[in-house]
């Protein structure tokens, strides 16, 4: 086997292949080979680091020296300098926000020193396409611990006692539904995994498929030897081409060593694994409008019971698990029980991914212990707010979650301090907002977005969200009514215990919970007909400041809608009656001379 | 002719290998589309016979996923990122910006068939928000100001491969 001084692993996530990580992979390839190195140092393309706002990332081993934005043109220079003469490149370290120091190790920076990364570790540190560095990290030790020292019975207890619990956003425990379909009666059993990751801004599922595809793998065998299961099925979203590729090597490549297939260990364990590709439904995320795709006709949720337990896919005993948490079953079997109740709180165990987006320094995804604060996760590990703007609010749980105010920031997050908050964890997406995001034109976007996709099966949901979008629109256009949030609240209420399935029971929360903390927002724009955080267009004006516009031009030149007119160097004017809003002149102007009210 | 003739012989190869397996109209539809872009009626009424379901079941399959689609598609295909963290940082200015240059709406296909506008919630690249999509290329931190010179990327690739 050939020994390497070193290592280069250039991240080849989705993010960083957006920042062009690809064109960097390709330079490194060639100035190593320029300069002699590649018998000497070995590139590797990884899965995501997390820390995508840095992308894209490239991380040198043995010393752990971390590079962000890194560009073809600087290439040459980490290979000369660093690779070659010993001198890491300082301008393209990463630099903390506060101190301005330059931070050369990956687990010295913020961003990473409060995570705790156990389902993301393997993620940025190895090839994804090569099972060997998935196996030289102890790789499918678990699944050989099962299969040749524990019975079914005794891996569900093992997950019973570990108290995990479903990382898909209901956090149901996962031992236990285990255990249901175990015991159901039947002869052919499915596993079935839900990565059809549909919150929007939630991307931790797509992280794990992309850069360590086997712990899912190995996830969910060691699950379909608990429940008597010889076949699985991964429900892959179709907007994930790259986790579709690495998932379809990976299967080859545990099939090629026997870890797939036929007397898996020679334990006499068979499993068989399939892909399912998506076709852009949200409502599919949920465990019997899933099963409903695979099986090839419309993905619409049934009553439940019968649970897929008893009766799910063809009819026969299934169980769904979410990829998160399938990739946290191999740790729990090989490090047991214990290690993994030790952490989180009480009732949460473990660790939550958390994707950390919107107005915060630090975006990308962070894995943190159950029971840390929200206050930690978006001001330690997320920097705080972009421009040192004023906090507003989080939300959390994607659409069907809610968001959190300032005042609950101090709150430790688990599952259920979540719901009496009136959020909940859903899939991990925290999308942070400041003072100039509006809420009622939040909760506006999240039921547009989940009225369309309704799937129309229940009156409730299909009727009822549209009624709310209606309202929350009116309001949003400065046409609000007095009665208006007590008729959403109504309503509100309404659709919460009447639909079919989860995603119209949760889905009037985004309204609920910015009535809950919001409420002056709301009778802001329904009685003065004013927006507060100026983020509602048709509410908006915009106006130029004569004091302070030198009549450059500019803006009169980029307005697509021509709504500006002045002659050059005197102030110029803004046509109320031809503006469109659409923001481009404040974009344009040098001198703040235009202001949006 | 020609060329119809030649895809409808794959067709019938996508309905052979799928005929007689479970849940095989899903498949059948997601390889039909691969083969002509999108999904013509009288390929569904072929896909129905053969597989000996009512039209009805088949179309209801196709009108429900957002992935399927019964028009055709223009060259290239702009995606404007929908999601949460997009919506935040400006993505309905970014659309408002696109249609007005094309002059069509969401869903619409511009004229000469160069572009088609649509959206999609979330590509999961929320760090580099606001996000679009033309074909395979991301953009990310897009602003309004950015668009055309984005688009005319596209416009003069449109205008290279009519021309060779």
């Amino acid at each position: 086997m050939q020994i390497y001084r070193g290592h280069v692993l250039v991240c080849a996530g989705t993010g960083c292949v957006a920042s062009g990580s690809r064109n960097v992979q390709a330079e490194m390839e060639k100035q190593l080979e320029a300069f002699n190195l590649d018998k000497e140092i070995k590139l590797v393309e990884t899965g995501c680091h997390g820390f995508c706002e840095m992308g894209p990332i490239v991380i040198v081993y043995p010393e752990g020296i971390f590079y962000c934005r890194v560009q073809p043109e600087d290439v040459k220079e980490i290979v000369e300098e660093h690779l070659l003469k010993g001198r890491p490149v300082k301008r393209l370290l990463f630099k903390n926000q506060i101190t301005e120091e330059m931070v050369p190790h990956y687990k010295d920076i913020d961003f990473y020193k409060k995570q705790n990364r156990i389902v993301l570790g393997n993620c940025g540190f190895i090839n994804p396409e090569n099972i060997k560095e998935y196996i030289a990290r102890d790789g499918y030790e678990a699944l050989a611990k099962a299969l040749t020292q524990m019975t079914p019975e005794q891996v569900i207890e093992e997950i019973k006692a570990a108290g995990l619990r479903g990382r898909g956003g209901g956090g149901f425990p996962t031992g236990l539904k285990w255990e249901f379909a175990r015991k159901a009666p039947g002869d052919k059993k499915y596993v079935i995994c839900n990565a059809d990751e549909g919150d929007p801004c939630a991307f931790m599922d797509r992280s794990i498929l992309e850069g360590d595809p086997h712990a899912l793998i190995e996830g969910m065998a060691i699950a379909a030897y608990a429940i008597g299961s010889d076949e699985g099925y991964i429900y892959v979203r179709a907007e994930y081409p790259l986790a579709i590729k690495r998932l379809k090597i990976a299967i080859a490549q545990a099939h090629e060593l026997g870890l797939l297939g036929e007397d898996i260990f020679g334990s006499g364990f068979n499993f068989k694994l399939n892909i399912k590709e998506g076709a852009g439904a949200f409502v599919c995320g949920e465990e019997t409008a899933l099963i409903a795709s695979i099986e090839g006709r419309r993905g619409e949720p049934r009553v439940r019971p019968p649970f897929p337990a008893n009766k799910g896919l063809w009819g026969k005993p299934s169980n769904v698990n979410n990829v998160e948490t399938f990739a946290n079953v191999p740790r729990i079997i090989a490090r047991g029980s214990q290690w993994f109740a030790d952490m989180g709180t009480e009732k949460s165990k473990g660790t939550k991914v958390f994707a950390l987006t919107g107005k915060v320094k630090n975006t990308g995804l962070a894995e943190v212990t159950m029971g840390i604060t929200l206050r930690e996760i978006i001001y330690d590990i997320g920097g705080g707010i972009i421009d040192d703007k004023k906090y507003k609010a989080v939300q959390i749980g994607g659409p069907s979650g809610g968001c959190i105010p300032e005042e609950l920031l101090d709150l430790p997050i688990d599952y259920d301090s979540l719901i009496s908050a009136g959020a909940m964890m859903g899939s991990g997406g925290l999308v942070v907002m400041d003072e100039d995001t509006c809420m009622v034109e939040l909760a506006r976007f999240f039921l547009n977005f989940t009225q369309m996709e309704s799937c129309g099966k229940c009156t409730p949901c299909r009727e009822g969200t549209k009624i709310m979008l209606d309202i929350l629109e009116r309001i949003t256009k400065g046409e609000g009514k007095e009665g208006d949030i007590e008729l959403l609240q109504s309503l509100a209420e309404t659709i919460k215990s009447t639909s079919l399935c989860g995603l119209g029971q949760t889905a009037p929360n985004p309204v609920l919970s910015t009535l809950r903390y919001f409420r002056d927002e709301y009778e802001a724009h329904i009685k003065d007909k004013r927006c507060p955080a100026g983020a509602c267009t048709a509410l908006a004006s915009y106006r130029i400041l004569e004091d302070k516009c030198i009549g450059c031009t500019s803006c009169a030149r980029v307005c697509p809608a021509k709504a500006i007119s002045g002659e050059v160097k005197k102030p110029h004017k803004i046509d109320p009656a031809k503006c469109i809003k659409c923001g481009a002149c404040i974009e344009t102007c040098k001198f703040n001379a235009i202001v949006k009210q | 002719m020609e060329k119809c003739n030649c895809r409808n012989s794959q067709l019938s190869a996508i309905l052979a290998r799928y005929t007689g397996q479970e849940g095989a109209l899903f498949n059948v539809l997601q390889d039909a589309q691969e083969l002509y872009g999108y999904l013509p009626e009288e390929v569904l009424v072929s896909i129905s016979n053969h597989l000996g379901r009512p039209f009805s079941e088949v179309y209801s399959v196709v009108s429900f996923y957002a992935h399927f689609r019964t028009q055709p598609r223009g060259h290239n295909l702009i995606r404007v990122c929908t999601g949460t963290v997009c919506h935040i940082m400006g993505a309905l200015q970014i659309l408002a910006r696109i249609s007005q240059e094309l002059g069509i709406s969401m869903g619409g296909t511009t004229r000469d068939g160069a572009f088609t506008l649509g959206s999609l919630p979330c590509f999961g690249a929320c760090s580099h928000a606001p996000v679009i999509m033309v074909n395979d290329d991301l953009y990310g931190r897009v602003t309004p100001g950015r668009v055309p010179e984005i688009l005319a990327k596209y416009s003069c690739r449109e205008a290279l491969t009519t021309s060779s």
